[in-house]
């Protein structure tokens, strides 16, 4: 479409002219696509930059700070964030303003050390620092209670007793942090994997036991077998217990002790540090390798304080089973139901006001098949698979409560419109040709299906997954209801019978960023972790969707060749 | 055909015993392939219809109706074999216990009978310790759902006991053993001046102290109990006291008006008297050492008597009934920095004069049953009259509901009745959800949401109508910046844009439809919301600064030389205003701190609180509108621009022919041709805002008030059910209000979506017949 030009030649140009021509309206509505775009990747250029900063090792700042009529102290940490704020802002929050300076810069200072200042980030006003220094040998513990602590080490202790203190302590004290976690590794796996695997069995056992007891079943050759396993068990589990007990004493052997920019000094267990890093003397290549080495952890570890440190392995892990369980319910049904529409049904009014709400299904709320799911599966039909299948566990329910399985199933219906549509429109695009000639050659409807027309849509069924698995995976509002939580003590996947926990209820990365962005009590410091996390939902998201386009395209392209 | 070729082609036949059968399999595999694909689609589709059933099915047993059925009835009077004491007159006083197996009356010989609800089959005694001579006159109940009683006597005494029930489970069965304790004393209470029949007495039991108040020939007295834990031993020592009251005028012990009834709210501040035919007097008791009169009103007009009187549960509220068969409804209401007595509602049970009001012991219910022995069943707060039933012959002399309120016994003309209630939830009605209502301690009536608390006697406010107000509200602020944004972006896409461009700018933004809501809540809530706090006036600008950056920007452009313009091609301007509407955006954010200086005094947050009045929320509907605004934008977008880009291409050729410029032609032609597509975009973007949870659950406070300023936050019916609903308990009403929201939500979406759509396919064939 061109514009038409004519009414503005150069040389008499007027406003009233320009007006006229409706240039400006144009103009404005291009403006409205500039600014979408802009929110659009604005918006996911501030995930991306937010959640890459974050694994980034800042410089370390000490300085002096001074607010004006109060006396001078230490500070030190990494300025996160600064805005500009009018004095009357920092007036009204008790800051005294003296001079006539009416425009503050103000920092948002990461100074760790929550056991002893009581929170982790201050604001600062910019111009009341001085004399900053980034000194090299302050260093950054990172802690497995009360988050990161800044400050200089003084000595390292074994059992009490100095073994290391001055220039060597550094690497004394690395040495035996590399030790503390080698066992810290130990003791995980007794505690996670060895007693958990006990525990699941003797809560079989008891299960064994009370469905003996239901069944009126009083046996007691089965009775003594079973007392005889869990006399076995619990002293499996003793032996567990006394190793871990070793394992503890050489983990908490040593200390150390350090000192705040402040001057307090303190002792603590070596056992309780999980990395420990000079910032301000890594070179390039060490701060990529520490980059790496933290996103390795993101990704791989266990959340640790209340989920806002450590990694979100078990979220990103409940994420894909849930979908996984997902996409087997759906794909299945969701195709029937299109191949049943459109290649079986008769095409009356009937079939077309279905395919109307099938299509409009999508459009409800997502919290809607939340209360479905949580009425429907959890309290009805969970509450009668209890009953009949798992009355030994009573009144704890297995099924009766929500989980992994209910959360799939609801969110396989949820996303069964996606699957339905995309499927049809694949079958839809298929030529008739095709199919006549496929009948025309003797073959029954069925074997035309098989044989010719699905291999046909299978791209179609593709997409519709893609989607499905797309919306699925950011989906949060109905899951609160039938089976996420905070924190699930183990993966819905391990080890211990029956290996898949359909009845556990598991970690989303939707629901994490939920969670850890407003119901943790330290906001602050776990707001980074939550940006790392949407980037990461937000990656998977725009990669599976991006494929859905590609596959679909490929789809048109290769059936324009046969209409033609 | 077939068998010619057969015939010419010896070498085949297609007719043998195995091509026969395997054709036939073959069949048979194409029927069982249609029979499964039916079933099986056909299956998917009733499932998915099942949500609707469902919803429905969960949210219609809120409006049944309530039923009375009648289990048994016996003789009040039975007396079985082994029976220690006989009973020889009708019950004084009637009470069931939780699980409403086991009813206790009480009779004039001081006996407390325990005896099977269901068969009237005595169970156990208790023998109140009265003095030798004397006779219960009279028992109450300290409040709704309390186990504390007072026994009034002949001889002018009160004796206070405790009436509970213990649970015990030998052999896996339930055993519920009554038991009868006596908190103060064993002796009974003397009150003071008293030595005829007590004729009314009122109780109420508090952290510090008991009061009681009784009449006794018009005498009025109070007497306070003043209680002492020890901490360590935790016994209770008493020490009694009498309470001078004000002097009540009519009153005297000879002739004057008859004291009819007393009531000490629980939180033992007032005292009414009742007395006269409908002089209702109200003492204030909150210093017992200087009690005095509050307020003296007339409950009823003159010539109508006041036949019952009662607290409701949590004694805030009077139940009033009188002789014309109405029960009223009255409680304290703030009026100029005065409490008065106000008449709030009223309900209708006949003709006949109420004869005995009973309240439910944990809802605002009450049953109410006149001197002909109808009966009828109410809910306070919805305005309800559940239902009114004729359940005995004459007057029931004794009426006690169960406190799961789910039975009813009663003793009527020597016959004990024990009814089973079905009345699961009487706290829904058209008014509740949707009107006004005037809640206890209110000072006028209003749409509340306040679903539970944690005392026991909360009267739930269930109005949806905050609710649905603050949907309204979120997708209204949502739809203010989606839908011109949305909409001229898909103007110039789908009309102006080159078609290289196009290809790459629509996947951009239908793109932002996959991204997660989750992520959109947290960054308006974490991130939008304080840099809005702080960069309010910068917010502002923006919308004067991007728009006027833009036109002063396409103005120099149209006014420079064409051989510059022309190098750029047609339909690219979007793509040069990108850095225009970065930079006056830039511009607008940095000049926000000094703008607020120069125009509010450096906080405009202040400056609107103290100067307009407009209370600011950090997460408040702004919040939610910019975040909200932005998720609906690709799907209006997406809508949009289909229409607007399928519009025949001869339409706009004609135009533009025809001498219109592009605009004109845009005006004219185009978009009212694609506007019913146009619209049903903004449907489909406002179903979406409707129902969107995780964003408006994040970015808002979830108050639910309602209010349209956009610096406050709401509280959608979506956000509503994913806070409330883990909690709630399954099958309560609260439960089914919940799916009731869900319910409405559903259809509202359908609705919308179905009619968009209806629009759409009706579009697309006036398009083709274009």
């Amino acid at each position: 479409m061109t514009m038409n030009n004519s009414l503005q030649s150069p040389g008499k140009r007027s406003v009233g002219a320009w007006i006229n021509s409706g240039a400006p309206w144009v103009w404005l509505n291009a403006g409205a696509v500039a600014i979408s775009l802009v929110l659009v990747i604005g918006l996911l250029g501030l995930i991306a930059v937010r959640g890459l900063g974050h694994f980034w090792p800042g410089q370390i700042m000490v300085a002096d700070y001074q607010p004006p009529g109060q006396a001078v102290r230490m500070v030190a940490g990494e300025i996160t964030d600064s805005e500009e704020v009018p004095a009357a802002r920092l007036e009204s929050s008790g800051l005294e303003v003296v001079n006539g300076q009416e425009l503050y810069t103000r920092d948002l200072l990461k100074q760790g050390n929550r056991d002893l200042s009581g929170a982790d980030f201050v604001w600062i006003v910019d111009e009341w620092l001085s004399n900053r220094q980034y000194p090299e040998d302050i260093m950054v513990l990172e802690r497995r209670e009360w988050g990161n602590f800044y400050g200089f080490l003084e000595s390292v202790q074994e059992d009490g007793i100095t073994v290391a203190s001055g220039e060597s302590a550094w690497i004394v004290f690395n040495e035996r942090l590399d030790r503390a976690l080698t066992i810290y590794q130990a003791i995980y796996q007794i505690e996670k994997h060895d007693i958990g695997s006990i525990n699941a069995a003797i809560e079989q056992l008891r299960l064994a036991e009370r469905r003996l007891e239901l069944s009126g079943d009083r046996d007691p050759v089965r009775q003594a077998e079973i007392q005889a396993e869990r006399k076995q068990l619990n002293q499996e589990y003793q032996q567990l217990e006394t190793q871990l007990g070793d394992l503890y004493r050489a983990f908490n052997r040593d200390s150390f002790v350090a000192r705040t920019v402040a001057g307090q000094t303190l002792e603590q267990p070596i056992s309780k540090v999980v990395r420990a890093y000079q910032p301000n003397t890594l070179s390039l290549t060490d701060k990529i390798g520490f980059y790496f080495d933290k996103v390795g952890e993101f990704i791989l570890d266990d959340p640790r304080e209340a989920n806002t440190e450590g990694g979100v392995f078990p979220a990103i892990f409940g994420t894909v089973m849930m979908v996984i369980l997902m996409s087997i319910m759906v794909t299945p049904f969701g195709v029937i139901a299109a191949v049943y529409l459109r290649e079986y049904a008769s095409q009356g009014w009937m079939t077309r006001a279905i395919r109307v709400a099938v299509n409009n299904l999508a459009g409800v709320p997502s919290i809607v098949y939340g209360v479905f799911g949580l009425g429907f599966f959890i309290y009805f039909a969970g509450a009668k698979i209890d009953n009949l299948f798992f009355a030994e566990a009573l009144p704890s329910p297995t099924f009766g409560t929500p989980g992994l399985l209910w959360a799939s199933i609801t969110l396989a219906l949820l996303t069964l419109p996606v699957v339905i549509v995309a499927t049809e429109e694949g079958l839809s695009r298929i030529p008739r040709s095709v199919r006549e000639g496929s009948l025309a050659l003797g073959a029954t409807k069925a074997e035309t299906l098989w044989r010719v027309v699905l291999p046909m849509a299978s791209p179609a069924m593709m997409t519709g997954l893609i989607l499905a698995v797309a919306r699925a995976a950011g989906e949060v509002a109905p899951l609160m209801l039938v089976g996420v939580v905070k924190l699930a003590p183990s993966l819905p996947l391990d080890g211990n019978y029956p290996y898949l926990h359909l009845d556990q209820k598991f970690m989303h990365l939707g629901f994490h960023i939920f969670d850890v962005g407003f119901q943790s009590p330290n906001v602050e410091a776990a707001r980074p972790l939550v940006y790392a996390t949407a980037l990461l939902l937000v990656m998977v998201i725009a990669v599976l969707n991006l494929s859905a386009v590609a596959i679909r395209n490929r789809l048109r392209e290769k059936y324009k060749s046969l209409e033609d | 055909m077939y068998q010619n070729s057969m015939d010419n082609s010896p070498g085949i036949d297609f007719n043998t015993p195995a091509l026969k059968k395997y054709r036939s399999l073959r069949f048979l595999k194409d029927r069982l392939a249609r029979w499964g694909v039916a079933s099986g689609g056909l299956g998917v589709i009733v499932a998915i219809l099942l949500i609707f059933f469902y919803l429905l099915y969960e949210v219609l047993p809120l409006f049944n109706r309530a039923e009375i059925t009648r289990v048994a009835s016996y003789p009040s009077a039975l007396t079985f074999v082994d029976e220690p004491v006989a009973t020889k007159k009708a019950p004084i006083f009637l009470a069931v216990e939780e699980q409403a197996e086991v009813a206790m009356q009480s009779e004039a010989s001081g006996n407390l009978r325990f005896f099977s609800s269901q068969t009237g089959e005595w169970l156990q005694n208790e023998l109140l310790p009265i003095p030798a001579g004397s006779e219960v006159v009279r028992v109450v109940r300290d409040a709704a759902g309390s186990n504390l009683m007072a026994a009034g006597l002949t001889n002018g005494e009160v004796i206070l006991f405790d009436q509970g029930y213990r649970i015990t489970w030998p052999d896996d069965r339930r055993k519920i053993t009554p038991e009868v304790s006596y908190p103060y004393e064993r002796q009974p209470f003397a009150i003071k001046d008293f030595s005829a029949p007590v004729a009314q007495l009122a109780i109420s039991d508090g952290e510090e102290k008991l009061l009681m108040a009784a009449s006794s020939n018009n005498q009025l007295v109070m007497e306070v109990v003043h209680k002492e834990a020890d901490f360590l031993t935790e016994s209770v020592t008493v020490e009694q006291q009498s309470v001078a009251l004000p002097v009540i005028s009519g009153l005297s012990a000879q002739g004057g008006l008859d004291i009819r009834q007393l009531l000490i709210d629980p939180e033992q501040t007032w005292l009414y008297v009742l007395s006269g035919s409908n002089q209702l007097t109200v003492i204030n008791i909150s210093d017992i050492d200087r009690p005095y009169i509050h307020e003296t009103l007339n409950l009823t007009a003159k010539g109508v008597d006041v036949t019952a009187m009662t607290f409701l549960l949590g004694g805030v509220s009077l139940l009033v009934g009188d002789s014309e068969g109405n029960i009223a409804q009255w409680f304290m209401v703030r009026e100029d920095g005065r409490l008065n007595l106000h008449n709030i509602r009223s309900f209708s049970l006949g003709n006949d004069p109420i004869d005995k009001i009973v309240p439910e012991h944990r809802r605002k219910g009450f049953l109410a049953s006149d001197v002909k022995g109808q009966v009828g069943l109410y809910y306070t707060t919805a305005n309800r009259s559940l239902l009114v039933e004729p359940l005995a012959a004459g007057r029931i002399d004794q009426m006690a509901v169960a406190p799961r309120g789910n039975y009813l016994i009663l003793a009527s003309q020597g016959e004990t009745q024990f009814l089973k209630i079905d009345n699961e939830h009487p706290e829904i009605s058209w008014s509740a959800l949707w009107g006004k209502v005037w809640y206890e301690s209110y000072h006028q009536p209003d749409y509340i949401w306040q679903s539970s608390a944690s005392n026991n006697d909360f009267e739930p406010k269930l109005s949806l109508m905050p609710l649905s107000f603050g949907t309204l509200k979120a997708a209204f602020y949502a739809m203010l910046l989606a839908a011109p944004l949305a909409i001229c972006a898909a103007i110039y896409t789908a009309y102006f844009m080159a078609p290289g461009m196009r290809r790459k700018v629509k996947p951009v933004i239908e793109l932002m439809e996959a991204l997660p809501t989750v992520i959109l809540g947290f960054l308006a809530g974490l991130w939008l919301a304080p840099l809005i706090e702080n960069q309010l006036v910068g917010i502002f600008a923006l919308l004067l600064f991007v728009p006027a950056g833009i036109l002063m920007f396409a103005f120099a452009w149209d006014g420079l030389p064409a051989t510059i313009r022309h190098r750029i091609p047609d339909g690219m301007q979007a793509g040069l205003l990108v850095p225009v509407v970065l930079l006056s955006g830039a511009l607008a954010m940095s000049l926000s701190s000094s703008l607020e200086l120069w125009l509010f005094d450096g906080d405009m947050r202040t400056w609107l609180t103290t100067e307009l009045g407009i209370p600011y929320d950090q997460r408040n509907a702004l919040v939610v509108g910019l975040a909200m605004g932005f998720a609906v934008i690709p799907t209006i977008f997406s809508i949009a621009e289909d229409a607007i880009f399928s519009v025949p291409r001869h339409l706009t050729y004609g135009s533009l022919a025809l001498g219109a410029t592009p605009w004109q032609t845009l005006i004219r032609v185009v978009l009212l041709t694609a506007s019913p597509g146009i619209f049903s975009a903004l449907m489909i973007g406002m179903g979406r805002a409707v129902g969107e949870t995780m964003i408006v659950l994040m970015a808002t406070g979830n108050t639910p008030i309602m209010d349209a300023n956009i610096f406050e936050g709401m509280r959608t019916l979506a956000a509503n059910i994913a806070v409330e609903m883990p909690e709630s308990e399954v099958g309560s009403s609260h439960y089914r209000i919940l799916f009731l929201a869900a319910l409405v939500l559903f259809l509202f979406t359908f609705v919308v979506n179905t009619a968009a759509e209806m629009v759409r396919h009706r579009l697309r064939k006036k398009y083709s017949s274009l």
